[in-house]
C-alpha cells in the first residue's frame, strides 16, 4: 500500500473532505444540515427522553417497523436526488461535460443503485413485515424482539456509513455490483469501494437475522387455528422472502468479504494475477443477486394480494395457486443467476439452459396476475390510492415482464445487455413491482399504525405523478437501448439520443412531484387527523386479523388472542355476526422491556465499518469488542420482561 | 421480577432452538460457498507452494483428534447438565475449552508457520482461499470458546436451570456443527494433498 496510514487516524486526512466538486460539496452540506437540523429539532422540542425510551431503545415490533420505514423514506429521497442528478447530466451532456465531473457521476450511479436496493427497498420491506406480520398471525410480538432491534440498528449503521461517505471521503465508482477487477485495489484505490463493501456487509448481517426472526415468528407464533393454508398472503410471501434471505445472504457476505480481503489484506480471490478468479465473484454475487430480486418482490406481491381482495370486497381468487406460485418462484429464483452474465462466455448450452429457466419463472408469475384479475372480476372495486397503485402495477408489469423474457433469450441479450434497455427493464420491474407495492402497503396500513387515514386526494395525485413520470422516464430508455446507448454514460456524441434523454429528465421531474405529493399527503393528513380519525380499527372493511384490533394497536397487540377457524376469519365473523372466540389466557401478559443493546450494537457496527474503511484499526477492534461485550452482558440479564394488564395506560410504556 | 412460568420458558427455549437451527443452516450455506470457492481455486498456485509442500500430517492428526474428542466432552457436559450435575457439567466444559484452545493453538502455529515461509494468504489464489476457509472455521471455534467460557460463568452464578440447559444445548449443536465443517476441511482440503 502506498498510502500513509497513521496509527490514530488510519488513512483519514484533510483531503477526505469533498472539495473536489461543488456538487459533492453541496451534497455534503445538505447531509450535514439534515443531521444537525434533526438534532436541533429534537433538543428544541425537548423530546430526547421520549425519543430514547419510546423509539430508539424500543423492542416493540411496531415501533421498529415504523423506524425501518422512516429510514426507507429518507433513503428514497436521497436515492432519488441521485437519480434526478443523473437524468439532468445526461439531458445536458451532448458533446459536453455536463455539470458533473466524470468521477462524481460514477459515484452517483453507484450510490443510487446501492441506496435504492439496500437502504430503501430492503428497509421498506422489513418495516412492513415487522409491523404487519405479527398482527396478521395473531401474535403479540416477533419471536426475538431484541434481535429484531439489533437487526434494525445494524441496517441503520450501514445506512449511516453510506450517508457519511458523502461527507468524509468518497463513495465507490464501481456500480452497485462492484465487479472486479475494476473494484480491485489496483484499479480503484481509496475508500470508495470499501464504503460500499462495509455498508452492505453490516446491513446484510442485520438482514440475515431478520430472516431467521421472521421464519420462527411465522412458523411458531401463530394464533390457535391459524393453519399454514389459512395465513394471509402477505404473511406467506414474508415467509418465502425470509427463507430466501437466510439462503441467499451468505453469498453476498462471502463475495463482499472476499473483495475486502483482496483490497485490504492483498489476497487474490478476484485479482487479475496471482491466481485470482474474477468469474467467481460474478457467480457469488448473483447467487445472492437474483434471489434478492424475489426477496424484494414477493412481499410486494403479497401486498397486492391483500389490497386487491380488500378493495374488490371479495375473497382472494385462487389462494392455493397463489401460495404454490410463491413457493415455486422462491425455489426457481436460485436456478437462474447466470442470466446476469450471459455475455461472459459460459457457452451456448449453459446459456440456453439458464435462459429457459428464466422464462419458466414467468409462468408462476403469470398465474398470480390472473388470480388478481379474477379477484377483481365482478367485485365491487373501490379505487382508493392503494388500489390505484395496484392496478398501475398490473398494467406496467406486463411491459416489464415482456422485456424480461426478451432479455432472457441469449442472442438478444448479447445485443442489449449493457445498454439502457436493461436499465429500463429492471426499473420497469422494480418501480411498479416493488416500490408501488410498498407504497400501496404504506397507504393501506397507515391508519392501522397511526389511528387516522391518509388523505385520498394527495394519494391519488402521487399515484398519477409516479405512473406518468415512470412512463416518461423509462420508456425512452427502451428506445435508447435499441439505438445502442450504453448504460452509465456521463457524456455522449450522438445527437439523436438527446431528445429522448430530455423526455426522461421530464419524467424524473414528474416523479419528483410524486414524491412531493407523498410528503404533502402526510402533512395534510397530520393536520386533519381528527377528521380522518379511524375509530373502528377497520377503515377499509378488511379481511385479516390486523383489522380486528384498535388503531393504533396496544403494545401487546391483542387483548386476548383470537382463535382462527377459517381463512379471512375476521371477515367471516363480520358477515356471520359471530365474534371471534378467544384463547383462554393462562399466563400473565408479559412484554419485553426496552433494551439499549440495539443502539449499542448499531454504534459498534458503525465503528467497525468506519474503522475498516479508513484503516483505523483500533476503532474497528473497539467496535467489535463493544458488540461482543454487549451481547455477553445482555445474556447475564434475566429480568427482561414486564407484566402489563390490558386496558391500562398503554401510553405509559 | 416476574418469573415466567416453566411452560412459557420452555416455549421460548424451543423457539430459540429452532431459530438457532436456522442460523446453522445459513452458516452451512456460507461454508459451502467457501468450500466451493476453494475447489474453484485449488489449482491456482501462481507459482507458489501447494498443500503437499506445506501440510504436516502429524499436526493435522493432532488437531483433528482434539476437535473430535472435544465434541464428545461437550456432549458429556450437556448430558451432565440435563441430569442436574453442576460440578460435572463445569468439569466437562472446562475440558472442552482446553481441547478447543489446543486446536486453535495448533492452527495458529500452522498458519503463522506458512506466513513465515512466504506462503501467506497474499501469495496465491489457492492460499487466499485456503486461509479464508480455515480461518473462518477458526474464528467460529474462537467464538465457541468465548461462548463456552461465558456459559461456565453463568453456570457458576445461576446454577442449572431450564434456560441454562437450553443454552448449553445450542452451544453443543454449534460445536458439533464446527466438527462437521472440520471433517469437510480435513477431507477436501488436507487429505487430497497426502494421497
Ligand atoms: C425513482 C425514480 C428512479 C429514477 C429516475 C432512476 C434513474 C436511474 C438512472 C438514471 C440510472 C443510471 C442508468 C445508467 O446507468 O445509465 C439508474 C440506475 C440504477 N437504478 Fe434507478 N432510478 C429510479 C429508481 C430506482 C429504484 C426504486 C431502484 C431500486 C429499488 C433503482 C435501482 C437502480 C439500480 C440498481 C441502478 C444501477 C446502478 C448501476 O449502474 O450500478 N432505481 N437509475
Ligand atoms: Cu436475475
Amino acid at each position: 500500500m502506498t498510502e500513509n496510514v497513521s496509527l490514530l487516524f488510519g488513512r483519514l486526512g484533510p483531503d477526505a473532505l469533498p472539495f473536489y466538486s461543488w456538487v459533492a460539496f453541496s451534497g455534503a452540506l445538505v447531509t450535514l444540515a439534515g443531521g444537525l437540523g434533526f438534532l436541533i429539532l429534537v433538543t428544541w422540542l425537548g423530546q430526547w427522553r421520549a425519543l430514547w425510551t419510546g423509539w430508539l431503545t424500543s423492542v416493540d415490533h411496531k415501533r421498529i417497523g415504523i423506524m425501518y420505514i422512516v429510514l426507507a423514506l429518507i433513503m428514497l429521497v436521497r436515492g432519488f436526488v441521485d437519480a434526478i442528478m443523473m437524468r439532468l447530466q445526461q439531458a445536458m451532456a451532448l458533446n459536453s461535460d455536463g455539470y458533473l465531473p466524470p468521477e462524481h457521476f460514477e459515484q452517483i450511479f453507484s450510490s443510487h443503485g446501492t441506496i435504492m436496493i439496500f437502504f430503501m427497498a430492503m428497509p421498506f420491506m422489513t418495516g412492513l413485515l415487522n409491523y404487519i406480520i405479527p398482527l396478521q398471525i395473531g401474535s403479540r410480538d416477533v419471536a426475538f424482539p431484541v434481535l429484531n432491534a439489533i437487526s434494525f440498528w445494524l441496517t441503520a449503521a450501514g445506512a449511516g456509513l453510506m450517508l457519511i461517505s458523502l461527507v468524509i471521503g468518497r463513495f465507490s465508482t464501481a456500480g452497485w455490483t462492484g465487479y472486479p477487477p475494476y473494484s480491485g485495489v489496483e484499479f480503484t484505490p481509496g475508500v470508495g469501494v470499501d464504503y460500499w463493501i462495509w455498508s452492505i456487509l453490516i446491513s446484510g448481517v442485520g438482514t440475515t437475522m431478520t430472516g431467521i426472526n421472521f421464519i420462527v415468528t411465522i412458523l411458531r407464533k401463530r394464533a390457535p387455528g391459524m393453519l399454514l393454508m389459512r395465513m394471509p398472503m402477505f404473511t406467506w410471501t414474508g415467509l418465502c422472502s425470509s427463507v430466501l434471505i437466510i439462503f441467499a445472504f451468505p453469498a453476498l457476505t462471502v463475495s463482499t468479504v472476499m473483495l475486502a480481503l483482496d483490497r485490504t489484506l492483498g489476497m487474490h480471490f478476484f485479482t487479475n494475477d496471482s491466481g485470482g478468479n474474477m468469474m467467481n465473484y460474478m457467480n457469488l454475487f448473483w447467487i445472492w443477486g437474483h434471489p434478492e430480486v424475489y426477496i424484494l418482490v414477493l412481499p410486494a406481491f403479497g401486498i397486492f394480494s391483500e389490497v386487491v381482495a380488500t378493495f374488490s370486497s371479495k375473497r382472494l381468487f385462487g389462494y392455493p395457486s397463489l401460495v404454490y406460485a410463491t413457493t415455486v418462484i422462491a425455489i426457481l429464483s436460485f436456478t437462474v443467476w447466470l442470466h446476469h452474465f450471459f455475455t461472459m462466455g459460459a457457452g451456448a448450452n449453459v446459456n440456453a439452459i439458464f435462459g429457459i429457466a428464466t422464462m419458466v419463472i414467468a409462468v408462476p408469475t403469470g398465474v398470480k396476475v390472473f388470480d388478481w384479475l379474477f379477484t377483481m372480476f365482478r367485485g365491487r372495486i373501490r379505487f382508493e390510492p392503494p388500489m390505484k397503485f395496484t392496478i398501475g402495477f398490473m398494467c406496467l408489469f406486463v411491459i416489464g415482464g415482456m422485456s424480461g423474457v426478451l432479455l432472457a433469450i441469449p442472442p438478444i441479450n448479447y445485443s442489449t445487455h449493457n445498454t439502457t434497455f436493461l436499465v429500463a427493464h429492471f426499473h420497469n420491474m422494480i418501480i411498479p413491482g416493488v416500490l408501488f407495492g410498498y407504497l400501496a402497503g404504506y397507504m393501506y396500513w397507515f391508519p392501522k399504525a397511526f389511528g387516522f387515514q391518509l388523505d385520498r386526494k394527495w394519494g391519488s395525485r402521487s399515484f398519477w405523478f409516479w405512473l406518468v413520470g415512470f412512463l416518461l422516464a423509462f420508456m425512452p430508455l427502451y428506445a435508447l437501448g435499441l439505438m445502442g446507448m450504453p448504460r452509465r454514460m456521463e457524456t455522449y456524441g450522438n445527437p439523436e439520443w438527446q431528445p429522448l434523454l430530455i423526455v426522461a429528465f421530464i419524467g424524473a421531474c414528474l416523479i419528483l412531484l410524486g414524491i412531493v405529493s407523498l410528503v404533502m399527503q402526510l402533512w395534510v393528513s397530520i393536520k386533519q387527523r381528527d377528521a380522518l380519525k379511524d375509530t373502528t380499527g377497520d377503515p377499509w372493511d378488511g379481511r385479516t386479523l390486523e383489522w380486528s384490533i384498535p388503531s393504533p394497536p396496544p403494545v401487546w397487540n391483542f387483548d386476548s388472542v383470537p382463535v382462527v377457524t377459517a381463512r379471512d376469519a375476521f371477515h367471516e365473523s363480520k358477515i356471520t355476526g359471530v365474534v371471534l372466540s378467544v384463547a383462554p389466557e393462562e399466563e400473565p401478559l408479559l412484554i419485553p422491556r426496552n433494551s439499549t443493546v440495539g443502539p449499542i450494537i448499531g454504534a459498534a457496527g458503525f465503528c467497525v465499518g468506519f474503522g475498516a474503511v479508513w484503516f483505523i484499526w483500533w476503532l474497528m477492534f473497539a467496535g467489535l469488542a463493544l458488540a461482543i461485550a454487549a451481547i455477553i452482558g445482555r445474556s447475564f440479564f434475566d429480568d427482561t420482561e414486564v407484566e402489563v394488564f390490558p386496558g391500562e395506560g398503554a401510553e405509559s410504556i | 421480577m416476574i418469573a415466567a412460568s416453566d411452560k412459557v420458558e420452555e416455549q421460548i427455549d424451543e423457539e430459540t432452538e429452532f431459530g438457532f437451527w436456522l442460523y446453522l443452516m445459513s452458516d452451512a450455506v456460507l461454508f459451502s460457498l467457501l468450500f466451493g470457492t476453494f475447489a474453484v481455486m485449488s489449482s491456482n498456485l501462481a507459482g507458489g507452494p501447494g498443500g503437499s509442500a506445506l501440510f504436516d500430517m502429524k499436526n493435522l492428526a493432532t488437531q483433528t483428534a482434539l476437535l473430535l474428542v472435544s465434541s464428545l466432552t461437550i456432549a458429556l457436559a450437556h448430558h451432565a447438565a440435563h441430569t442436574g450435575h453442576l460440578a460435572r457439567t463445569l468439569g466437562w466444559l472446562v475440558v472442552t475449552c482446553l481441547l478447543g484452545a489446543g486446536f486453535l493453538g495448533l492452527e495458529i502455529k500452522e498458519l503463522s508457520g506458512f506466513v513465515a515461509q512466504d506462503a501467506g494468504p497474499g501469495r496465491s489464489g489457492y492460499l487466499s482461499a485456503f486461509f479464508t476457509l480455515v480461518g473462518t472455521h477458526g474464528l467460529h471455534v474462537t467464538a465457541g470458546l468465548i461462548w463456552a467460557m461465558t456459559l461456565i460463568a453463568q453456570f457458576l452464578i445461576k446454577g442449572i436451570g431450564l434456560r441454562m440447559t437450553s443454552r448449553l444445548y445450542r452451544l453443543t449443536l454449534f460445536w458439533h456443527f464446527l466438527d462437521i465443517v472440520w471433517i469437510g476441511v480435513f477431507s477436501l482440503v488436507y487429505l487430497p494433498e497426502f494421497l
